[in-house]
């Protein structure tokens, strides 16, 4: 999960083995998106057209499907991606502040990433557990209860 | 199956793993035989049950005592104590506090846990523990002793109506679909719970999967249902990974697969996971996703009864639906139109969020006010402040001031009040909140969500948040609650599907019932609960401020001058509102005006 470009063979391994997972078929269409998002951290353009050959399925369609959906990233992201959940209960419970902190302390807007390739910070839906708000989600780490002094430490256990 | 007096749930969360669980579980094994209890004591792994950092913890049922902060030598003494002496090992157990945290705490006395009977009590990846607890047995008494028309009966008579908000009667959606003509139906569990604040599928999908199967299998014999699926979003990894295990044991028992149960009746079912759009949780949206389209909606009719996924006969109903089956099968219709009111029967989960001292899911039966529901269950407002608005039904609720607390909550009687049911969130707020910038808050989060295919939708509320925007910021003008008003009717009228047609209601409520508010903000340039930026001014009392430098200091823009030792001052245009000075005063000299 680099900000650089991926080279060639690995995005082709992933695509291959997500389509050999679910099986060659435009039902699949969505896990394997998924799980080419999940290994390479984003969907390539080299990764659509292959998919667009195995499954048989335009590009353009598979491109609109790739845009839709929040989860799938069709441009590069950082090393750890910060998700911030927007949702009304963590607006609540003090959100904003979190998020005002979380954009100063990185310099970076909504669904930007950072220039080193480290940091790529975007908001999220809501991911259910809202008892704790404010919530963020860095990586697969899940923080809850968060206050704005707390972004520094957290953020300093990915550097 | 072997009957025990006490059962030991001992967490296996990650964090109390690496904080010794394990050696808990061996340190448990071995005092219980040493002590000769193993035949009496049942000692088992379930996920998290408190605060990891307070781990490892167990759970002794059936007392419900939970035990925390454990090391391997504290067993033995707790072996003696508990199940020898018979009393609780007082300085292990968990102070109330906790409980009351965890998502799910024990029911207060105006619950009913019906759909959440389950949730917390049973190993949610273990199947037996599930039969164990009368699981699948309705799904044999379907199988063996009713033909569908009669199941379709016994659901009409119970009156149990969609729990994923709008309330549509589910033996009616079932005759629907069973009476299709087209051949290879399908079932789909919707499990895409994308309503803020909304998290009781979750927690019924991650901790009693079985129910949603078992109610999933009966409904599919009631419609002749070859094959289902259940839809679920993918930021809920966990229950992703809950339901497949569960689906893998009841095809290993022969509850899903050819021939259930030994009859001719067969049926398999399958997890689908979404990626990420709100909009997949609208039926005809959440069929194009599983057929690996955008998840855009379609017109209705064709109902998905007569043309659903892959055009074919479908039935759609939520996690909380199917999961009510079971239980209305085993313990009779009317036993569940008991309950509730004459509309609304049963109980409905809801998730209490926002500013109510006890947050998290609760069961209660329909009828019940929502008085009841913020003050008695919910324990109140936190920090003893006053209640202003409850936003029910997520993001297209309405949101409902204090006059409506009696209310008795049931399907009709929220929407006549402005909001509606919804799926069950519940956003408590209280009087330090803004309705305006609630009301901008929600219109954001649904314009971002308007999958774009219709344009009342899709530039309705652009335009609302824009206005909304104008009014946070200090730039209202007259005419802008009158063209919000005409904005809102008409994307309600014109909307294709139910998030266009709901997404008005947060601003058409809070105009209703909060207008002053827009009004103070728009003619008076003036935010009444103080939080609007643009229209708030920190002051320094100088009468309180002993020009001690600390605000200036740390203010980060230089927007505070002073001597030392003499009143400081502000100045409002390079202030940023940040509010830092307000928090470094030792004197509380700085307030908002």
């Amino acid at each position: 999960m680099t900000g650089e470009t991926i080279d060639k063979q690995t995005v082709m391994n992933a695509v291959e083995k997500a389509v050999q997972r679910y099986g060659a078929s435009r039902d699949e269409l969505i896990p394997i998106l998924n799980d080419v998002n999940r290994s390479l951290g984003y969907i390539p353009a080299e990764a659509i057209e292959e998919i667009s050959k195995l499954l048989k399925v335009s590009r353009s369609q598979l491109f609109t499907v790739a845009s839709f959906y929040h989860m799938l990233s069709t441009k590069p992201r950082g090393k750890h991606v910060i998700q911030f959940c927007e949702s009304a209960p963590c607006h609540v419970a003090g959100g904003r502040e979190v998020w005002v902190t979380l954009k100063d302390t990185l310099k970076l807007e909504s669904g930007e990433t950072s220039p080193d390739g480290l940091w790529t910070l975007i908001t999220t839906s809501c991911l259910g557990v809202c008892g704790v708000g404010p919530v963020i989600l860095v990586d697969d780490d899940i923080y809850g209860n968060v206050t704005p002094d707390q972004i520094a430490g957290i953020l300093a256990r990915y550097h | 199956m072997k009957y025990y007096r006490s059962h030991v749930l001992v967490s296996v969360d990650p964090e109390c793993v690496k904080r010794g669980a394990h050696e808990i579980l061996d340190a448990l094994q071995d005092e219980l035989v040493a002590e000769g209890l193993i035949d009496e004591v049942q000692v088992l792994e379930t996920s998290r049950i408190g605060d990891p950092a307070q781990g490892p913890d167990m759970m002794v049922y059936p007392e419900g005592t939970h035990y925390i902060g454990l090391t391997a030598n504290d067993i033995p003494y707790i072996v003696k104590e508990h199940f020898l002496k018979g009393r609780v090992a007082a300085k292990f157990v968990a102070p109330e506090k906790a409980a009351v945290e965890s998502e799910l705490s024990a029911p207060t006395i105006k619950e009913i846990r019906v759909v959440l009977r389950n949730c917390g009590k049973i190993d949610p990846e273990n199947i037996e523990e599930y039969i164990a607890e009368d699981g699948y047995m309705a799904l044999a008494k379907v199988l063996t002793d009713c033909t569908p028309d009669q199941v379709i009966d016994m659901v009409m008579r119970s009156g149990l109506r969609g729990r994923g908000g709008a309330g549509f009667p589910t033996a009616k959606k079932w005759s629907l679909a069973r009476d299709a003509v087209l051949p290879e139906k399908y079932i789909i569990c919707n499990a895409d719970e994308g309503d803020p604040g909304a998290f009781m599928n979750r927690l019924v999908l991650e901790s009693d999967p079985h129910s949603v199967v078992e109610g999933m299998i009966i409904a599919a014999y009631a419609i002749g249902a070859v094959r289902g699926y259940i839809y679920c979003r993918a930021e809920y990894p966990i229950a992703v990974r809950t339901l497949n295990l569960a689906i893998r044991q009841a095809r290993s028992m022969g509850l899903l697969g050819d021939n259930i149960l030994g009859t001719n009746f067969s049926f398999d079912l399958e997890v689908r996971m979404g990626a990420g759009a709100f909009v997949c949780g609208e039926e005809t949206a959440l069929m194009s996703s599983i057929e690996g389209k955008r998840g855009e909606p379609r017109p209705r009719p064709p109902f998905p009864a007569v043309k659903g996924l892959w055009g074919r006969p479908t039935n759609i109903n939520n996690v909380e639906t199917y999961a009510n089956v079971p239980q209305i099968i085993l313990k009779g219709p009317e036993w569940f139109a008991s309950m509730g009111t004459e509309k609304s029967k049963g109980t409905k989960t809801f998730a209490l969020a926002g500013d109510v001292s006890h947050t998290g899911l609760i069961e209660v039966p329909f009828g019940i006010s929502l008085r009841e529901i913020v003050y008695d269950v919910g324990g109140g407002i936190k920090d003893g402040k006053g209640f202003k608005a409850i936003q029910t039904g997520g993001p297209m609720g309405g949101c409902l001031p204090a006059q409506f607390l009696d209310l008795p909550v049931d399907y009709e009687t929220l929407g006549q009040a402005g909001s509606i049911m919804g799926s069950g969130g519940m956003i408590i707020m209280d009087d330090e909140t803004c309705m305006v910038d609630i009301a901008r808050f929600f219109m954001e989060f649904t314009q971002d969500e308007s999958c774009g295919k219709c344009t009342p939708c899709r530039v309705g509320t652009r335009r609302i948040l824009e206005i909304l925007e104008r009014i946070c910021a200090g730039k209202g003008k007259h005419g802008d609650i009158e063209t919000l008003e005409m904005l809102c009717k008409e994307i309600k009228t014109t909307s294709l599907c139910g998030l266009g047609q709901g997404a008005p209601n947060p601003v058409e409520s809070t105009l209703k019932h909060f207008r002053h508010e827009y009004e103070a903000h728009i003619y008076e340039k003036r935010c009444p609960a103080k939080v609007c930026k643009s229209l708030i001014r920190y002051e320094i009392s100088p009468e309180a401020c002993t020009g001690c430098t600390v605000c200036a200091r740390n203010c980060p823009v230089t927007a505070i001058t002073g001597e030392r030792r003499h009143a400081h001052i502000i100045n409002p245009d390079t202030c940023i509102r940040c509010g830092i000075c307000m928090q470094v005063c030792n004197f509380n000299a700085i307030s908002i005006k």
